[in-house]
């Protein structure tokens, strides 16, 4: 069966070879266990490392921020929950195709998504790219729904800040923004990490640290496709502080409401304690707007605008108080001596110092006035006789004694001090001496002084309760949330200039009756609910050199600035209020009336007192926290 | 056709032992690669990997039923049934992974590049069964051969599937140089395979290149082309000494792993099992090749030789090359694990070799 005449031999060569080849299969399974060795037991430990880091992810759950409530337990500031929608790209195996159908199941355009992918090349792997932000209903169904085809796509619930009053109080309350390269930098060793929201702005900004939740994690399991498996271990995150303002929302919005369609600020403080009660700036913003995730169009379309939304003007805007400058005039000259009360200096309209007529802003003059009748009508020709007799230093003395040409240590970022112009200022600043002549228009707040509306509600609070300068805040109670009181905050002073009683009754009145005795500047102030006493103040803008403006704007933009500052009851004062309208003309007729309704808002509130501020007074020193 | 006692009473049951023991573990390993905690994957294609294995155990021993000597005589009409099917595959072949490779029969997919390894084997000992020249073969003396390689190998290659064509080559090389090349030839023939590099280099595909360039240097793109390389050492190197244990390989349970059943089942295998489990499969191998190469060595015939050392060394390149990919010594190639990794058309032809071996081995006594 088997032919066997062709068959040949095995070759004695061919064992030799065997004896070659057996040498080379043994050497290279040898090199292979070798190699094997290295791999799993030489180098086992980190393989196994990078085997866990592999399939073992930490997702981070950040803490639900602290609500903000206002001084009557009014809720400000929440957190709601929210859904980001997420992206791994490294988990989609083809990342076009998956954004494709993402954007097909939600009919959006798949280049937004394309971009955003663009936009993160930079990222380290596996890093999430924030898709959306606090996204809708159908979108988060959608996502959950197609898992499978979206592979990489994921959902992260996340506390989302809402302010519910909106824009009206946003440069006090501020907003957050993801934690910043830098930022995260200086603030690594507290815990945050990228992508985080911090407090960028106002209160969210200078009370971050206890606002601010401790954020928990997760250690999870993924597969190759980031697919959650299980959870392997957790820490339970813990919410941040509860924080209660001094703020009252009901002043606020009618403060806020007031304002609709001009610019400006309103300051309202308690004259006893320097707490806020209202504090207004407008044009605001909304921020809400930051919470879902501020657009680089939005962000740009908020720096550029000309009326700068992003400035706080409370305590950012420094203006030449104009009139209302005036009551450190009677301060001082009353305090020194300066005059008489009822001496009478002659107005006719204007004076001349030197060779310059300094006028007055009534043309036919005032005639014979007394400093009552001078702080009732406001006239400049008394005031300006008054500053010559007291001379610039003596009224920055005064100045700065009730607070002005300094920050007043309110705890928000980038206040601004103002200027209190003196003889050694202006040696320093310009290498001159101070002339005379400059003397009547610091009297009638104008030339180089710039205050801020803080500034000036807290001089007349200051005033109106003798002479005593707080420093104003608005942060009552930090409290945990089962109502634990972290800290607790009360009226801190900083300096007092105490006043004659005399003083302070004659000027109390004069300022009274500046605003109801029917002759005054302060007449659009006045109330049947309520004695309020206040100062008109009129900002001139005539130095506007350098900025072009368009001609139909001019009208406007040259315009003065409006200010009402005031304060209520006017025997026993409980609140001031300084009303700044920019560009609002003569301060009795624009700023008077906002004045008048916040006052009167206050008053109507007053008749049922809420836990009040009252009790903290003389609580141990409110520490600042920052 | 009946087997004689004689025959029979020289079975090599070491062999088929082995290559059972392998297969077996290659059973458990598919299963594990196929399984998921989370998923309702059933042991499917385990299953399916058994049937093959039963299919492979039938072709084998048809392979060694018959006697060796009759192999002369359809040699090449094996080699033209298979090159035939390769340029049908070409034409009508199923697209799986970016590469035509597959013939669809129905019952059975067949990818008949797997099937060319055993033919080329046989159609190469066809032709060096006879005495080498004295001082052995010149590179013009190896005309047929270079003709049964060249189509092979360019078939394959333009599927696209690098892995088998190496291999293909690889055993072409070894067989040559067993069948009795002249050294001075072979330089000759790695001389020109070096020149020729660059050209080689020019026809890859951008993947293949890419997989070239991530082996020498895997972190040049971690998480594209070097992700396999990084992923399945990670896999390799985690199983530590002992393993973690059957089905609880992590990179290869949260699909870590590329081609976890096929190309990379030695990457699933070494996680779960461990250095240890290394060792003893690779042992298994060893063993198996330490018996071939005896029955090359006790082979009793020219013919009985080159056979045999063909499959064996079709084993030895897929076995070296495989680990060496899968332990990241060498750039990645699709080439599959004997008798181990999944593949039907894969375990058929290695069967075809093992029934080869033994049919060499038992013959080596009858006259």
């Amino acid at each position: 069966m088997i032919p066997l005449s062709s068959q040949k031999e095995v070759p004695p060569e061919f064992r030799q070879r065997t004896q070659v080849l057996f040498a080379i299969v043994g050497v290279a399974l040898a090199f292979l266990v070798c190699r094997l060795f290295f791999l799993q037991v030489v180098d086992g430990e980190r393989y196994t490392y990078l085997s866990e880091n592999n399939r073992i992810r930490l997702k981070r759950i950040p803490g639900t921020r602290g609500m903000i409530f206002d001084r009557n337990g009014q809720l400000l500031v929440d957190s709601r929950p929210s859904f980001d929608l997420l992206f791994v790209p490294e988990d989609a195996p083809e990342r076009e195709k998956t954004l494709g159908e993402l954007a097909r199941f939600l009919g959006r355009d798949v280049n937004e998504f394309l971009d955003l992918l663009e936009e993160n090349k930079g990222r380290p792997p596996f890093e999430e790219i924030v898709l959306g932000r606090d996204v809708d209903w159908r979108t988060v169904v959608a996502v959950e729904s197609h898992q499978l085809e979206l592979p990489g796509v994921t959902l992260r619930t996340r506390p989302r800040r809402s302010y519910l009053m909106n824009s009206m109080a946003a440069h006090l309350l501020g907003y957050l923004g993801e934690i910043g390269p830098r930022q995260l930098k200086l603030q690594k060793v507290k815990g945050y990490s990228m992508g985080d929201e911090i407090g960028q702005f106002g209160l969210e900004r200078t009370w971050e640290e206890f606002l601010r939740g401790r954020s928990g994690g997760q250690q999870v399991e993924v597969d190759a496709l980031g697919r959650r498996v299980r959870t392997l271990h957790e820490v339970a995150d813990a919410p941040g502080y509860n924080v209660s303002l001094t703020l009252d929302w009901e002043l606020q919005e009618i403060a806020a409401q007031a304002f609709q369609g001009k610019e400006g600020a309103v300051v309202a403080l308690e004259v006893d304690t320097g707490a806020i009660l209202a504090m207004i700036s407008t044009p605001a913003f909304d921020p809400n707007t930051f919470a879902r995730g501020i657009t680089g169009d939005e962000w740009r379309a908020l720096t550029r605008d000309r009326l700068h939304p992003l400035n706080n003007r409370s305590i950012q805007g420094q203006y030449p108080p104009g009139s209302t400058f005036k009551l450190i005039l009677a301060i001082a000259a009353l305090e020194e001596g300066a005059i008489h009360p009822d001496t009478q200096l002659s107005c006719k309209g204007s004076m001349m110092f030197g060779n310059r007529a300094f006028r007055d802003w009534k043309k036919e003059g005032h005639g014979a006035v007394n400093l009552r009748k001078g702080l009732v009508q406001s006239c400049d020709v008394y005031f300006y006789q008054i500053g010559q007799r007291l001379g610039v230093d003596r009224i920055a003395h005064y100045s700065r004694a009730l607070g002005l040409g300094e920050k007043t240590g309110i705890a928000l970022e980038d206040e601004k001090g103002g200027l209190v112009p003196d003889s050694q200022w202006k040696q320093r600043r310009y290498g001159q001496p101070w002339f005379p002549g400059e003397t009547p228009s610091l009297a009638i707040g104008q030339g180089y002084l710039t205050v801020t509306p803080l500034q000036m509600a807290n001089l007349y609070a200051a005033f109106a309760n003798g002479g005593t300068v707080y420093r104003p805040w608005f942060v009552r109670k930090v409290e945990s949330l089962d109502g634990t009181v972290i800290r607790e905050y009360g009226p801190e002073k900083i300096r007092s200039l105490p006043l004659k009683q005399s003083t302070l009754d004659l000027v109390r009145e004069a300022l009274a009756d500046a605003v109801n005795s029917g002759e005054g500047t302060g007449g659009a102030a006045k109330s049947q609910l309520i004695r309020i006493a206040g100062k008109t103040g009129t900002a001139q803008v005539v130095e506007m050199k350098g900025q072009i403006v368009k001609s139909e704007q001019l009208a406007y933009l040259i315009r003065d600035h409006a200010w009402f500052i005031a304060f209520a009851p006017a025997d026993k004062p409980e609140i001031a209020v300084a009303v700044l309208v920019e560009h609002g003309g003569h301060g009795g007729a624009a700023a008077a009336p906002i004045a008048k309704k916040i006052i009167e808002k206050y008053a109507a509130g007053r008749t049922s007192p809420p836990p009040s501020v009252e009790q903290l007074v003389g609580a141990p020193g409110g520490t600042r926290a920052d | 056709m009946l087997i004689d006692r004689r025959l029979a009473s020289h079975f090599d049951w070491t062999i088929l032992a082995v290559s059972v023991a392998v297969a077996a573990l290659g059973i458990l390993t598919i299963y594990s690669a196929n399984y998921s905690v989370t998923e309702h994957r059933s042991g499917a294609l385990a299953w399916k990997q058994i049937y093959w294995f039963l299919l492979g155990i039938v072709v084998m021993l048809s392979a060694l039923t018959f006697d060796y000597h009759h192999i002369d005589r359809f040699a090449y009409p094996v080699y033209g049934a298979v090159l035939a099917s390769l340029l049908l595959v070409l034409v009508i072949g199923s697209v799986g992974g970016g590469s035509q490779r597959w013939l669809n029969l129905g019952f059975f997919t067949l990818q008949p590049s797997e099937v060319a390894k055993p033919a080329l084997v046989v159609a190469l000992a066809k032709f060096f069964q006879y005495d080498e020249p004295l001082d052995g073969y010149r590179l013009r003396d190896l005309s047929v051969p270079f003709l049964l390689i060249a189509p092979l190998a360019l078939l394959t290659l333009v599927q696209p599937d690098l892995g088998t064509a190496v291999i293909l080559v690889l055993v072409f090389i070894s067989v040559v140089l067993m069948g009795g090349l002249r050294i001075r030839s072979f330089l000759y023939l790695v001389a020109t395979g070096l020149a020729l590099l660059p050209i080689a280099w020019h026809f890859l595909k951008s993947y293949q290149r890419d997989r070239i360039l991530t082996f020498l240097n895997p972190d040049l793109d971690p998480l594209g082309a070097g992700y396999h390389i990084i992923q399945s050492k990670i896999a390799v190197g985690s199983g530590r000494f002992l393993g973690k244990g059957f089905l609880n390989g992590t990179q290869n349970r949260l699909d870590f792993l590329p081609a976890q059943h096929t190309d990379f089942a030695f990457a699933v295998f070494a996680e779960e099992w461990g250095f240890l489990g290394c060792v003893i499969l690779l042992g298994l191998y060893f063993a198996l090749m330490v018996v071939a190469l005896r029955v090359v060595a006790r082979a009793k015939d020219r013919l009985g030789a080159i056979l045999a050392f063909g499959m064996l060394s079709i084993f030895f390149w897929q076995v070296g090359i495989n680990t060496a990919m899968v332990t990241g010594m060498m750039p990645v190639v699709g080439i599959p694990l004997p008798l181990l990794s999944y593949g039907g058309s894969s375990m058929v032809s290695m069967m075809v070799g093992v029934g080869l071996l033994i049919n060499v081995s038992m013959r080596r006594f009858t006259f």
